[in-house]
């Protein structure tokens, strides 16, 4: 019997259907795959077009390119850029002495300096860069843009009593050489009975907090360091403020533009870090009142709007602080700033708590740690990294939501071009648009910048949390 | 052997140590503290108030307003108080909200869809859309619709014209206004009514089904019971129908209805804006349902809209509904930016003119976060409940 024919070996794959490969099969699959398919890809590609096209003749093609003013631009069909271009300082620094732009230009290629290696991961000495972002450049910024030289008056014992100005310090300052300049009348230098009631209060306090901390079990030492560590910081913060540098003081009326956009986003986002971690650690905290009080101040804050947030900060501010006490416009609405995105902080970082395992927490307790030890050094370092993401989001929001102040009369970018729209040397049919073009892209690529990078760190986060997973298996 | 003395050290602890007492002083500190700044703030404003002379009470809201407003959805003109100023704001909020909430949810899911549509090109739009929204402040989006858009349209003479009697210039949209005669009320009535008793149906129709397995057909009855029903009554009481038509007269238009660009320009800025940010959520919502359970669905044979409507839409809105939840308290809230075209809500009415006329802040800023603060809670403790309603319940 012979065997019928028996087939050794596998026949090769036939070769895919031609309508299902290549750069035809994904038209066909992508685009063309059922006539409603078929529709819509018309349809939406005619949207485009309708879109796009207009769009970048108006940008490019149409738009003009030089000039001087707006005879240029008064038969345009596209946009006024020579506009934009002569507005350009006006659009970024606001009404900033022109002789003194160096200094917001210094602050802000400091500022990307010490960023941007911040927000690269692998970049090294972390620790040390943040500490000089968060401790060190919001002061020398501030000094930079204001001017400094703020001459404070008293600090707390100097309330109660009068402190007798037996030594000039600023005499002594100016022996130095710390303080050349004395401009604006009564500032000037170091101011000697602030620092000796500076000194005189701290020493007080200290003693005072010690003794109190002692009948708690806190031993001498301890309390001792960590008020030394307040009060030298503190010192450390106001000592450059209150040295004259020599530097013109520029009021914050005078600011404006995208200066303004950042110092409010960068403000609020730093202050709204520590009120946040305060605010959800008192929000998961076995204590009721104190559970309570976050919760109560973290919904107020969330369930009304920025703009009645600003209202409040700009008319009822003042009424709550001792008459004649008057702070600026725009810092009251950094007050504002920091008090609402602190209250959405609150939220992102117990976010990352409650992600934290609770074995974190158990071995810490075995370890001995206290609640400050525990949470300093165990939980916040892990519930921050997780939130990264969700603090560059609402980073985000915070930039965007700037645009808000110029509703009580701060210039922030959008409303200097806005006010722009207004000069008649530049009234031409195209300008309003070309306004608009430029303030939309600005925010659009720092926005898109920043949601991109959220995202990198995310898939980050996911990537290491898999690899974390796959090592523990 | 010799006894090893025993050194027992006495342990220190004293009531002072105890976690409760602890608890105890840091809670009491804490209050002292809130009392303490409340009472700091309470002084030092009245101190203030006294010395700049400041009227206080609620008094002003009996006086006479003496402005007028543009959209009103209740009558409203100079004579009337300032209470009825502070209504017709949070009435014209509440309405650009609520329309708001609808057009943002249907462009939401449209987008959000679309971004995971097979057709490419449909995908990319659907995702350009949501970058560019998301990307740009909501105040620029108002702005660029006012100003750039709807300022930019013709004035009334050159008006667009659509089917002969809706114009659009840059007045806003005129559009017929129908005029009921007597009795409208009681159609209304009856169309509520009809809507309530339609609920109910569905719901009993809803636990026969899950306790009997057999689904009964509602909708006729609820057509007839909220389209026919009215209908009739309609045209029994013979209540009858008058259309006001917009008409041009010299440079302007009388009569009709019409819509204020400042309210069209708010409403598309924050649909579309809140659109933006739901198309993720329900793209996210959509995702989050295992593909197992698609592939289940068809297994047993389902059809694709049977598929989508028992098995791919619940779960996801097990995900969906508590981010959109805080999507819609956003829109509600971002309302508030109508300020800044002069749209009269309540910011603008109440916190802006009001405030600037009788200058007293406290008690304006206090009412208007009131307001919003309330809401907010109301809102979301309902949709709380929903969520509570269509979460999974474990078994």
């Amino acid at each position: 019997m012979s065997a019928a024919f028996v087939r050794m070996e596998t026949l090769p794959p036939r070769a895919a259907p031609f309508a299902a490969t290549g750069l035809w099969g994904w038209f066909a699959r992508r685009l063309f795959a059922t006539p409603a398919d078929i529709a819509m890809t018309i349809i939406g590609f005619a949207a485009f077009v309708l879109v796009a096209m207009p769009l970048f003749r108006f940008l490019v093609f149409d738009a003009i390119w030089t000039g001087k003013d707006r005879d240029a631009c008064l038969n345009a069909a596209g946009a006024c850029w020579p506009f934009v271009a002569a507005k350009l300082n006006q659009f970024v620094y606001g009404f900033y002495p022109y002789e003194e732009l160096w200094r917001p230009n210094l602050v802000f290629f400091v500022g990307a300096l010490l960023l941007i290696p911040l927000l690269i991961p692998s970049a090294p000495f972390k620790r040390f860069n943040a500490f000089l972002f968060f401790g060190i450049y919001p002061v020398a910024g501030f000094v930079l843009l204001t001017g400094g030289n703020l001459d404070p008056q008293r600090f707390l014992l100097g309330r109660f009593v009068r402190i007798p100005e037996f030594i000039d310090l600023s005499a002594i300052a100016r022996f130095i050489g710390v303080s050349g300049h004395v401009e604006l009348g009564s500032r000037g230098g170091f101011r000697g009975t602030f620092w000796i009631d500076f000194i005189a209060s701290a020493i007080l306090l200290t003693g005072a907090v010690a003794i109190i901390a002692r009948l708690f079990g806190t031993r001498f030492v301890t309390s001792l360091k960590a008020m030394a560590i307040v009060f030298v910081s503190l010192a450390l913060i106001i000592a450059p403020v209150d040295a004259d540098f020599g530097l013109r003081w520029v009021e914050t009326r005078e600011w404006g533009g995208l200066l303004v956009t950042l110092v409010v986003a960068i403000t609020g986002i730093v202050a709204a870090l520590p009120i946040g971690v305060l605010l959800a650690l008192g929000r998961r905290s076995q204590m009721r009142l104190v559970r309570w009080t976050s919760i109560v101040f973290i919904e107020f804050w969330r369930g009304v709007p920025l703009i009645t947030v600003l209202f409040f900060a700009t008319y009822m501010l003042p009424l709550f602080l001792p008459g004649g006490a008057s702070i600026e416009r725009l810092v009251r609405a950094l007050i504002g700033v920091a008090l609402f995105s602190g209250a959405y902080m609150a939220e992102v970082v117990r976010g990352g708590l409650a992600a934290v395992p609770k074995h974190q927490y158990e071995s810490a307790a075995a370890l001995g740690l206290g609640y400050w030890k525990t949470m300093g050094l165990i939980v916040l370092p892990q519930a921050l990294t997780h939130v990264i993401p969700g603090i560059v989001n609402n980073f985000i929001g915070l930039f965007k939501d700037t645009t808000l102040v110029q509703i009580v009369a701060i210039l922030d970018l959008l409303g200097q071009v806005r006010s722009a729209f207004s000069d008649p040397n530049w009234s031409s049919p195209t300008t309003l648009y070309t306004g608009f073009a430029f303030a939309g892209m600005i925010y659009f690529v720092f926005c898109f910048a920043m949601s991109r990078y959220s995202l990198f760190l995310e898939h980050r986060a996911g990537s290491n949390a898999l690899r974390v997973e796959g090592a523990m298996r | 052997m010799t006894d090893v003395p025993v050194r027992r050290e006495k342990l220190k602890s004293s009531w002072i140590f105890r976690p409760g007492v602890r608890s105890a002083v840091i809670q009491i500190l804490l209050v002292a503290l809130v009392v303490l700044i409340g009472w700091f703030i309470y002084r030092t404003t009245r101190q203030n108030i006294i010395t700049q002379r400041i009227p206080i009470g609620f008094d002003f809201f009996w006086i006479e307003s003496g402005f007028s407003i543009s959209q009103t959805l209740i009558s409203f003109n100079e004579n009337n108080t300032y209470a009825r100023a502070f209504l017709v704001g949070l009435l014209n909020t509440l309405f650009v909200s609520a329309l708001g909430v609808l057009f943002a949810t249907v462009i939401g899911f449209l987008v959000g869809i679309g971004r995971l549509s097979q057709n490419w090109i449909i995908a990319r739009l659907c995702g350009g859309y949501v970058e560019l929204i998301r990307n740009l402040p909501l105040l620029f989006q108002i702005l660029f619709w006012y100003l750039a858009v709807l300022a930019a349209l013709p004035g009334p003479r050159q008006s667009f014209t659509f089917f002969g009697d809706i114009f659009i210039n840059n007045r806003g949209i005129l559009m017929p206004k129908p005029m009921f005669g007597d009795g409208i009320g009681i159609v209304a009535a009856v169309a509520a009514a009809g809507i309530l008793l339609s609920i109910v149906m569905t719901a009993l129709a809803r636990r026969y089904r899950v306790q009997t397995g057999t689904a009964l057909k509602t909708w006729p009855f609820s057509l007839l019971l909220i389209v026919v029903a009215p209908l009739f009554v309609f045209f029994f009481l013979k209540v009858g129908v008058t259309v006001d038509r917009p008409e041009l007269k010299g440079f302007n238009f009388n009569g009709g209805l019409r819509i204020i660009p400042e309210f069209l320009a708010l409403l598309i800025a924050l649909s579309t804006y809140t659109a933006g940010f739901i198309a993720e959520i329900v793209r996210a919502g959509i995702l989050a349902v295992p593909r197992g359970q698609t592939e289940a669905a068809r297994a047993l044979g389902l059809r694709r809209s049977k598929l989508l409507q028992l098995v791919v839409v619940p779960q996801a809105m097990r995900v969906i509904v508590p981010p959109l939840t805080s999507q819609y308290l956003n829109l509600f809230k971002n309302s508030s930016l109508a300020v800044s075209i002069g749209y009269p809500d309540l910011v603008s009415v109440f916190a802006g003119t009001t405030l600037n006329n009788t200058g007293q802040a406290i008690e304006i800023l206090g009412i208007t976060m009131l307001v919003y603060l309330v809401i907010s809670l109301v809102i979301s403790f309902v949709m709380n409940i929903y969520n509570r309603r269509i979460a999974l319940r474990e078994r």
